[in-house]
């Protein structure tokens, strides 16, 4: 199998299997027992947030831990456009935002909030003179994703947060594709919440993070017991919390080794599939991107017979968008970007890890070659 | 269920399990064998020049797009090609509907489902039965291209409009 869909999900690093084990087995304490195995669990808990703080440069007081990045991003979101209800009823966000922040500002919305979507450019980034541009009086919260998804392109945050700092509203940034792939330090970008998720870093599925800055107000989405600082009620989990730990001081410490071996890998995916393949484009290739993330779109086929041919050879990848009932529509980031409906649905999405190798690469370039030209020779876009 | 050697706890986590469960009956969820055949090995792709009935059906800005030719001899489709823009359930279902079509009176051609084409698929799964609409209805709209066509043709040959 060659896996090409970090940033979908990563296996779990062995090093983050046995710093997880402990706590799956003999030290399964709750930690607000008061004996040793609780005790345990409180040490673990704790020790874990001053790691995973560190990582970020945050304080432990301004870290809790979430089921994940969509946990993460309700929080934040909910959290503070009720908490600021009083001050105001405006958001601004953007229009390629992963559905955890969009379709909890749609709910928002229905709740009587208002909600601002800004548009991105052809290369995917939001303009932050645009978020100047849309400030009212009543604006409470900014929630601009770090690094999307789909392309890898990183927004301009450290321009938001200076303008969120300078007009004093609260700045939420969603960094689950970012963590680990590019450094940053959370006073330095000026946000004031910033969402975490494991399972992207080689940690567990089920586990994330949401930094809180001090003095920032949060009403919790979760109401139960005193865990989390009040902010997010419910008995730890502390094996997957044990294991984000140790995936996010991993991912932070081998980050520059880790980014220069993938943009290399992708350099080399990118030319050959630009150098072998016609009618094919980069997507947000003039952005800044994230290292590990190509955005392929194939013109005249369709993106979910190129995926299931790759599977059909053992390479994972996914599309921008799925031809189902669900979801006819191609993928909302793409659009935004004004890509045309029809070459957003021939959109692949690779993302690199740090098991890839040269030789798959070059495995997939051939594999692709084969692909686009059995499925043009089937297309009825394609001309004779 | 088997019985397990030791109910000690710290054993069991030693030991590996003897046999996975099976898992539970449920939906069709992936594509089958003859869903995955038709759609890397597609039958009678391609296109036509001196094609009896044409269809052009769907819109590859909000889903797939189907182009499908017909020759009919003695009422008969006796040749059929397509070409399509599309997902895998809409190659693998516009595939057997071709198949299902050719040699068929071109009455009985128009008979054929999307159901017919999915139990001879032997099952798709259900967020992708609605591409199986596209192939039965580009064959449908190329039969009554043909009819049109040859109502036409009688048309001119007689000089006066067929009743």
């Amino acid at each position: 199998m060659i896996y090409l869909d970090h940033n979908a999900t990563t296996s779990l690093h062995p090093r983050v299997f046995r710093a997880m084990e402990p706590y799956l087995k003999e030290r399964f304490g709750n930690a607000s027992s008061n004996y040793q195995t609780g005790r345990e669990a409180k040490t673990a808990l704790e020790h874990s947030r001053a790691t995973v703080a560190d990582c970020i440069g945050a304080g432990p007081q301004e870290t809790i831990f979430t089921s994940g990045g969509t946990e993460s991003d309700n929080c934040a979101v909910r959290g503070v456009a009720r908490a600021l209800r009083e001050k105001g009823d405006h958001i601004i966000t953007s229009t390629i935002e992963h559905h955890a922040v969009l379709k909890t500002c749609q709910v928002l919305e229905k709740e009587g909030f208002r909600v601002t979507y800004l548009p991105v450019n052809s290369d995917g980034r939001v303009d932050p003179e645009d978020v100047r541009r849309y400030i009212v009086r009543k604006t409470i919260l900014i929630s601009i994703m770090y690094a999307n998804n789909e392309t890898g392109v990183i927004q301009p945050i450290r321009e938001i947060g200076a303008i969120a700092r300078e007009k004093n509203i609260v700045f939420h940034t969603d960094a689950v594709q970012a963590v680990g792939k590019i450094p940053f330090a959370v006073n330095d970008l000026g946000v004031d919440l910033l969402s975490i998720s494991g399972h992207k870093i080689y940690g567990p599925k089920g586990i994330g993070a949401l930094y809180v800055r001090k003095g920032i107000p949060l009403q919790p989405i979760m109401t139960g017991g005193h865990h989390e600082y009040n902010l997010r009620a419910g008995t730890e989990n502390i094996p997957s919390i044990a294991g984000l730990a140790q995936a996010m001081s991993m991912a932070t410490q081998n980050l520059n080794a880790a980014s220069d071996k993938l943009s290399a890998l992708r350099q080399r995916l990118e030319s050959g599939i630009l150098n072998r393949i016609d009618d094919v484009q980069i997507n947000g290739l003039q952005a800044p991107r994230l290292p590990n993330t190509s955005s392929v779109s194939f013109r005249l086929i369709e993106g979910e017979s190129i995926l299931l041919h790759l599977d059909l050879r053992g390479i994972c990848v996914s599309t921008g968008s799925a031809c189902t009932t669900d979801s006819p529509e191609p993928s909302h980031v793409l659009t935004a970007m004004g890509i045309p409906p029809q070459t957003a649905q021939g959109t692949i999405r690779f993302s690199l890890g740090e098991d890839n190798t040269k030789e798959e690469i070059d495995a997939v370039i051939d594999v692709l070659c084969d692909i686009t030209t059995r499925l043009r020779n089937i297309s009825s876009l394609a001309g004779k | 269920m088997m019985k397990s050697k030791s109910d000690n706890w710290k054993d069991l986590y030693k030991n590996s399990p003897e046999e996975e469960p099976p898992l539970p009956e449920g939906p069709i969820l992936f594509y089958n064998e003859i869903v995955i055949d038709h759609f890397t090995n597609p039958r009678n792709v391609g296109e036509m020049t001196d094609a009896d009935g044409y269809a052009l059906v769907g819109d590859p800005s909000c889903g797939d797009q189907m182009k499908l030719w017909i020759k009919v001899s003695d009422g008969i489709i006796s040749d059929i090609r397509f070409k399509s823009f599309g997902c895998p359930g809409a190659i693998a279902t516009s595939s057997m509907t071709t198949l299902l079509a050719i040699g068929k009176t071109t009455e009985t051609a128009k008979r054929i489902t999307d159901d017919d084409v999915v139990l001879a698929l032997e099952g798709i799964p259900e967020n992708k039965r609605h591409c199986s609409l596209m192939g039965v209805n580009a064959l449908l709209a190329a039969i009554e291209d043909y009819e049109k066509r040859s109502d036409k043709e009688s048309i001119d040959r007689r000089g006066h409009i067929k009743s």
